[in-house]
């Protein structure tokens, strides 16, 4: 029996606000406990919430992000359920009348010959707040419960059913993470908890049009997490099917350690959350005017910018891809080639020598020691023929040490290649000169001798000639 | 003295034929003789009081003093006021000292009133009698063996025993208008959303508004002029130019077209309220009005709407009384459910509990539709009888309560007996319409008692200064509202 | 609809209020009482009625998003029922 595996994304993103949903508390990460919980965060009797206009200008780029239909009228809605980091006894959150409609994203999945692209079907976005956080062993037996993060604004994106494979599925997460921080909703910061996952994940026979039960595994907060999840709880589903079991809808929870996913004991019942407006709420009327406002002030997009890079630079599809990732790579990559750099060269040193060091340093561009301009400076460098391009690998690993700018390396490392035509051809003619074996052999019809005076010629120069020159100038006296 | 108006003993305070000390230690006074039986006031705080006259007296002095400085104001205890226990008449909140100002209370305190006291209420205001307090039955000054009427029946019976000079209450489908109708005072509900709900502890949100309870009409307007106004803090709260609802105090009637709804005259009103809500109007007549009769068809629905929103909007509000961060944790329990469990039993008395649990049955799955959706549906109807009567007249008028004070204990066993109290004015609420009840003269009991009966006038939404007026022109030509019961002198 | 002890308990569970045989007894007599007036309301055509919230026809205000809010931690948790380091204890949480 062929197995297909069907997945649907819930993504729980805070959003980038100062303060709270319904209050104006600061959301500010990491502060003492329940030192940002005012009167509303901590549901005093008698407080009442007022909405944010933050949170609604996110959910707007958002849905303009993902084109969606932006609801002209939505609403709030409580979900009741008790827990203790619940301090009303119920979610303010949205239930029949979303923020965000329908709407969809294009992933590309696998990389090289394998690489397709796929899109995405976002069922919903709704606004909602957080809930605050439990800690464990304040004292025997007891959770210590932390309101500071209680009322922080949440936007829930919500997925069809799409993905087909646990790649699918971290393919989109990596592209929504990516996308909510380039449109400045959200800080991407999973450790922090800004992005958290739950994945629905169900099994079916391949070619089957009906839905299997599904598992939902929450709270995933890594992309590593996220695909070892979705492998291991496939395959116990189709293990547990093939086996004669039936699959329960049960919300899982994944131990890194053991790499396994496991049902949560306590959700027993599911859960009447006996869903009804908030009264203490007017619904949200959002017009055309204040779409096209938003508009307005937002970015470029990833996908609009793309094709222009591919259009204005003539940049490879690949490339364009891999410079619109973030926006802080895109913002980087404009800002070099606005200072007079060739595009090709930039996308080249931006994805290649610049990405590596990033890589291994494990820092986002924002920390890159070199600058904008001072790339540019370097790339003019090249490009004006001061240096080869070895040098220029050089100069860079002294500018990404802090040793100075481009001019300044270049001139205390002696690196300025040679590129007067009478000097090269002196260097060449005493090459030729003392490889007569060499030129003989090339001129018998042996390609490879021709580099090897190539690099003869480069040798006696210390490699400060300028190899296209040296090229040239050697074929022309070879009278090749 | 105890009788003057607001009004009046506003001038006296202003022209220093008294003190504000002076008044409020008279009232004071009066609390430490009558409170212990009367049971209208749960917490006293004299001291803070008496600083609080204090500084209205200097306010007074440096010509700072607006209409309600220096006057002692009862306030009912489901406003959360700052450094005073507020325990909205439950054991849940025994112990809760307010945390903040209600915004009604700042008012107040930027007004220059003084605080004398939190008055009693029915637990969580549900209630039409004030016999589900766990602070003690309220008695109706009155007859002391029956029911003041709820759930504010504290600051009513407060009123009418004098015990201060006037009092604050909250209305959700009766509970300022059947109170004072039951006491014979003026007690007002304004239009939905004209007070604000920040610091009312809420019981069923898109319902409640609070409102002034007062011996007479002209003394509700210098409160509303204090009571009402937009507060950023409340989403409902309406963000309107400010009225001055003394304006119109002295209009003449003549002209005036009154509606009797003739459902509001049908069986279940009691003959001898009937009889005092009938010569009223005779009165009315004779001042101008002309009467039209009116039909406001789904008037019996109200009682079955109302007892399906208010519970479950109350089951959600009321979920926060989990005993982790404020109010009562039971002694003894074993994990974090039974925690819960035991907190919420041993916290909340047996009407809040029946409420709870209707509100949390009506939402539950499969039933939403039925109940909630239906009950909103039938709202729209109810708001919409309104909306056809009033462009047949201009206010409408009726009985408050189809009986006078029932004795305490009467109708406690039987809920249903006691919701069919709110039949003439629940469907005010559902509307968000300005509701108000004034004396209109006396009934006599089975035992030969004198029981007060209120007349309800209904207004069109913002319309409460006409309503004002029409209160006060029959209080010019009447003094039912002027009468004080038996025994508290 | 008929009322069963059953029905009490469960839904005393979903509300967390502790009620024992007798109560849920006691309970169930009141508010099936309570249940037959609410049924009253299926009488009533309300094909293609607006469900009514809110009277007046008014949406929502918005709020800047600035911080107004101070630490009053002190003040707050003065009435606490359990509190050690700033958090409030509750009965371990077990997943």
């Amino acid at each position: 029996m062929e197995w297909e595996v069907v997945i649907g994304l819930e993504t729980h993103t805070q959003l980038q606000t100062k303060t709270k949903i319904f209050s104006g508390a600061s959301t500010a990460f990491g502060s003492e406990p329940n030192t940002q919980a005012c009167v509303v965060s901590l549901a005093f009797p008698g407080v009442l919430p007022v909405l944010n206009q933050e949170a609604v200008k996110c959910a707007i780029k958002f849905g303009l992000a993902v084109n969606a239909e932006i609801a002209p009228r939505s609403v709030f809605a409580r979900k009741n359920y008790f827990y203790p980091d619940l301090p009303k006894g119920y979610q303010i959150s949205q239930y029949e009348l979303p923020v965000v409609g329908k709407g969809s994203m294009t992933i590309q999945v696998g990389s090289g010959d394998n690489a397709y692209e796929k899109t995405i079907r976002i069922t919903r976005a709704h606004l909602e707040e957080d809930a605050g956080k439990s800690v464990h062993g304040a004292q025997e037996g007891m959770s210590g419960i932390d309101l500071n993060r209680a009322g922080t604004p949440l936007l829930e994106i919500v997925t069809e059913p799409d993905m087909r494979s646990a790649a699918e599925a971290v393919a989109y997460a990596k592209k929504l993470h990516d996308l909510v921080q380039w449109i400045g909703i959200c800080d991407g910061n999973m450790q922090e908890g800004s992005f958290r996952c739950d994945v629905n994940v169900s099994v079916r026979p391949k070619g089957s049009d009906k839905l299997g039960t599904r598992r939902e595994i929450k709270n995933l907060n890594s992309f590593k997490f996220m695909q070892q999840a979705i492998e291991f709880e496939t395959r116990w589903q189709i293990e547990t099917l093939e086996d004669g079991g039936s699959i329960h809808q049960a919300t899982v929870l994944f131990n890194p350690d053991t790499g396994e996913t496991r049902a949560m004991r306590s959700k027993e019942e599911a859960n009447d959350y006996r869903y009804f407006p908030d009264p203490d709420l007017l619904p949200l009327a959002i017009s055309e005017n204040d779409i096209n406002t938003v508009k307005a002030q937002m970015p470029e997009l990833p996908e609009a910018m793309k094709a222009r890079f591919q259009a204005q630079f003539g940049l490879a599809h690949y490339d364009a891809n891999a410079l619109t990732g973030s926006r802080g790579t895109a913002d980087y990559f404009v800002a070099t080639v606005n200072e007079g750099s060739d595009a090709k060269l930039v996308a080249n040193w931006v994805m290649g020598s610049i990405s590596a060091k990033l890589n291994a340093e494990d820092k986002d561009i924002s920390a890159s020691p070199i600058s904008p301009s001072g790339l540019a400076s370097l790339i003019k460098r090249i490009q004006d023929g001061t240096i080869s391009n070895n040098a220029a690998k050089q100069v860079f690993e002294a500018m990404w040490a802090g040793e100075g700018d481009a001019d300044q390396i270049i001139e205390s490392k002696g690196l300025k290649q040679v590129s007067d035509t009478g000097a090269i051809e002196a260097i060449v003619d005493e090459v030729l000169a003392a490889n007569a074996s060499m030129v003989e052999e090339f001129k018998a019809g042996k390609e490879k001798a021709f580099n090897a005076l190539v690099g003869q010629a480069m040798k006696a120069s210390k490699g400060k000639a300028n190899p296209a020159q040296v090229n040239e100038i050697l074929k022309k006296k070879l009278g090749a | 003295m105890i009788n003057k108006s607001l009004k009046q003993l506003g001038a006296m305070l202003q022209g220093k034929e008294i003190s504000s000390v002076e008044l409020t230690q008279e009232f004071l006074n009066r609390i430490d003789r009558l409170n212990p039986e009367i049971n209208a006031f749960i917490t006293l705080d004299k001291d803070r009081t008496l600083s609080q006259a204090r500084r209205a007296d200097e306010m007074l002095s440096a010509g700072k003093g607006t209409a309600l400085t220096g006057l002692p104001i009862g306030q009912k205890d489901i406003f959360v006021a700052k450094g005073w226990r507020t325990t909205c008449g439950s054991k849940m909140l025994e112990t809760f000292i307010g945390p903040y100002d209600a915004d009604i209370i700042e008012r107040f305190d930027a007004a220059g009133a003084v605080n004398l006291g939190k008055t009693n209420m029915d637990e969580f205001a549900m209630g039409s009698s004030n016999e589900t307090s766990y602070f003690g039955k309220v008695q109706n000054p009155w007859d002391r063996n029956r029911v003041p009427g709820g759930s504010s029946g504290g600051s009513a019976a407060a009123v009418a025993a004098r015990l201060c000079a006037a009092a604050t209450g909250t209305d959700t489908g009766g509970s300022i208008r059947q109170p004072a109708s039951l006491c014979g005072l003026s007690g007002l509900k304004p239009t939905y959303g004209l007070a604000s709900r920040f610091g009312m502890i809420a019981f069923a949100s898109s319902l409640d508004q609070s409102g002034p309870m007062a011996k007479s009409c002209e003394d509700m307007a210098l409160m509303m002029n204090v009571i009402t106004g937009f507060d950023k803090r409340d989403s409902t709260s309406l963000n309107r130019e400010k009225e001055d609802y003394t304006r119109a105090l002295n209009k003449p009637l003549a002209g005036l077209k009154v509606g009797l709804p003739k459902e509001y005259f049908a069986e279940g009103l009691g003959p001898e309220v009937a009889k005092v809500v009938q010569e009223a109007i005779v009165e009315y007549k004779k001042l101008g009005a002309q009467i039209v009769d009116i039909s406001l068809p789904n008037t019996q629905l109200s009682i079955p709407v109302y007892y399906v929103l208010a519970p479950a909007e109350a089951s959600s509000n009321l979920s926060r009384y989990d005993g982790v961060r404020y109010g009562h944790r039971a002694k003894e329990y074993g994990d974090l459910m039974d925690m819960y469990c035991k907190s919420r039993a041993e916290g909340f008395g047996a009407e809040v509990k029946r409420r709870i649990l209707i509100g949390t049955y009506v939402l539950s799955a499969g039933y939403y539709d039925a109940y909630y959706l239906k009950a909103q549906q039938i709202r729209r109807l109810i708001a919409q009888d309104f909306e056809n009567a009033f462009k047949q007249c201009d206010i409408i008028m009726g009985p408050t309560a189809p009986s006078t004070a029932f004795k305490t204990g009467e109708k406690a066993d039987d809920p249903v007996a006691m919701y069919l109290q709110d039949i003439y004015t629940i469907a005010v609420n559902l509307a968000g319409l300005p509701g108000m009840s004034i004396p209109a003269g006396f009934a006599p009991s089975e035992d030969g008692k004198r029981l007060p009966v209120g007349l309800q006038i209904i207004g069109n939404y913002f319309d409460e200064a006409r309503m004002l007026n029409v209160g006060h022109a029959y209080q010019q030509v009447t003094d039912w509202h002027t009468q004080m019961p038996e025994g508290i002198e | 609809m008929s009322l069963k002890s059953a029905d009490i308990k469960r839904i005393a569970h979903l509300a967390r209020i502790e009620v024992n045989d007798i109560e849920a007894e006691a309970t169930l007599s009141k508010l099936t009482g309570i249940l037959g007036l609410i049924e009253q309301m299926q009488a009533v055509d309300t094909t293609g009625i607006v469900p009514m919230s809110h009277s007046q026809d008014v949406t929502q205000r918005l709020r800047e998003d600035i911080v107004t809010e101070s630490n009053q931690r002190e003040l707050f948790q003065s009435i606490a029922p359990a509190v050690e380091e700033g958090l409030y204890l509750v009965p371990k949480v077990i997943e």
